[in-house]
């Protein structure tokens, strides 16, 4: 990508972000009811953003090939072992993040 | 009350509530800035971008984004999706951003998911201005997103050690995010729709393009979802 390219690239993603911010605040400026439609995907929709965003990591792994993804797998494993015992966010990504780093650094 | 001991009254009551954010930004912040860094951006790219994009998980997707094919709409469409959870803070806000002037914009600016929580939950004293105590919040998470992720990109040009694998703090922050979505979750059903259409439309269309499919079938079949729901 060039310079120009990149500085769109950018401009679009603050541009969608502000959107997501501020559109709310201009569709309900006052006592405005929000949709019973939109309540719902408030409810519901970031767990299905999150199953995608995790998929979207993995996106470049391949099983047939290379690693195989065992490194991430582990890790991943790792995480979420790590969770569920102390529930740190900061001490799971950090777990799973040094086991990641051994695993390519010195086994894979 | 004086406008300096509004400032201070606000301050002190703000600043215990951003640290544990301080811990989580700089760790978050600063390998962020060491990945922009060993993807080969300059120092000036984490600092441009933690200050004018502020949503965390998104600036790590931008990363690839930005390594990529210049493919501007998908840009603009994944941001859409991944921030859209803020459509649903911008509405629980509506009623407490209210009456607080010309913060307001910075206040919707700045509404991460860790200022949204503190501002939506905190127990703001009487003797505290509301206005200003959601501002600080609000500009301190902001600065230490920025530092962290200046300094990040500074230290990281200086740093000897071995990066390979860094990267997986994405991978990891995500897992981690879902994780606390499900158990905060009592039907898992749109975290089955999310993993199952994503995994489907990434074996069908591809790495490259198989984002756009996957966000209009989940709006698809938790819509599907809702209208069953509601026949039932």
């Amino acid at each position: 990508m060039t310079l120009s390219q990149q500085m769109i690239t950018i401009g679009c993603i603050v541009l969608a972000t502000m959107l997501t911010r501020f559109l709310p605040f201009l569709l309900y400026p006052e006592h405005k009811k929000v949709p019973d439609y939109i309540v719902y995907l408030g409810q519901v929709l970031p767990g299905a953003i999150f199953g995608m965003l995790v998929i979207y990591c993995l996106k470049d792994v391949r099983l047939l090939t290379g690693s195989h993804g065992i490194p991430e797998f582990i890790s991943i494993g790792v995480v979420v072992i790590l969770h569920l015992w102390k529930r740190q966010m900061l001490i799971s990504i950090a777990g799973g993040v040094i086991c990641f780093m051994v695993l390519v650094q010195m086994f894979f | 009350m004086k406008k300096r001991e509004i400032h201070r009254k606000a301050i002190q009551c703000a600043f215990p509530y951003t640290i544990p954010i301080f811990a989580g930004f700089w760790f978050l912040g600063i390998t962020y800035g060491i990945l922009m860094d060993a993807s080969g951006f300059s120092c000036w790219y984490p600092m441009f971008m933690s200050l004018t994009i502020f949503a965390g998980s998104m600036e790590f997707v931008a990363v690839n984004l930005l390594m990529g094919h210049f493919f501007p709409l998908q840009a603009f469409f994944m941001a859409l999706m991944i921030n859209a959870r803020h459509i649903f803070y911008g509405i629980s806000m509506l009623e407490k951003y209210r009456g607080t002037g010309w913060k307001k914009f910075y206040l919707i600016f700045g509404m991460c998911d860790e200022s949204f929580s503190i501002n939506y939950t905190a127990d703001i004293p009487q003797d505290v201005d509301r206005g200003w105590f959601m501002f600080y919040v609000t500009l301190f998470n902001h600065f230490y997103w920025f530092s962290g992720a200046t300094l990040g990109g500074i230290f990281g040009s200086m740093i000897q050690f071995n990066t390979e694998g860094l990267d997986f703090v994405m991978t990891a922050m995500f897992v981690v995010i879902f994780m606390e979505q499900w158990l905060k979750d009592q039907d898992h059903s749109s975290a089955f729709i999310g993993l199952a259409v994503s995994l489907i439309c990434l074996l069908v269309f591809k790495a490259k393009y198989f984002i756009i499919p996957s966000m209009i079938m989940i709006l698809l079949m938790i819509t599907l979802k809702k209208y069953k729901g509601e026949k039932q």
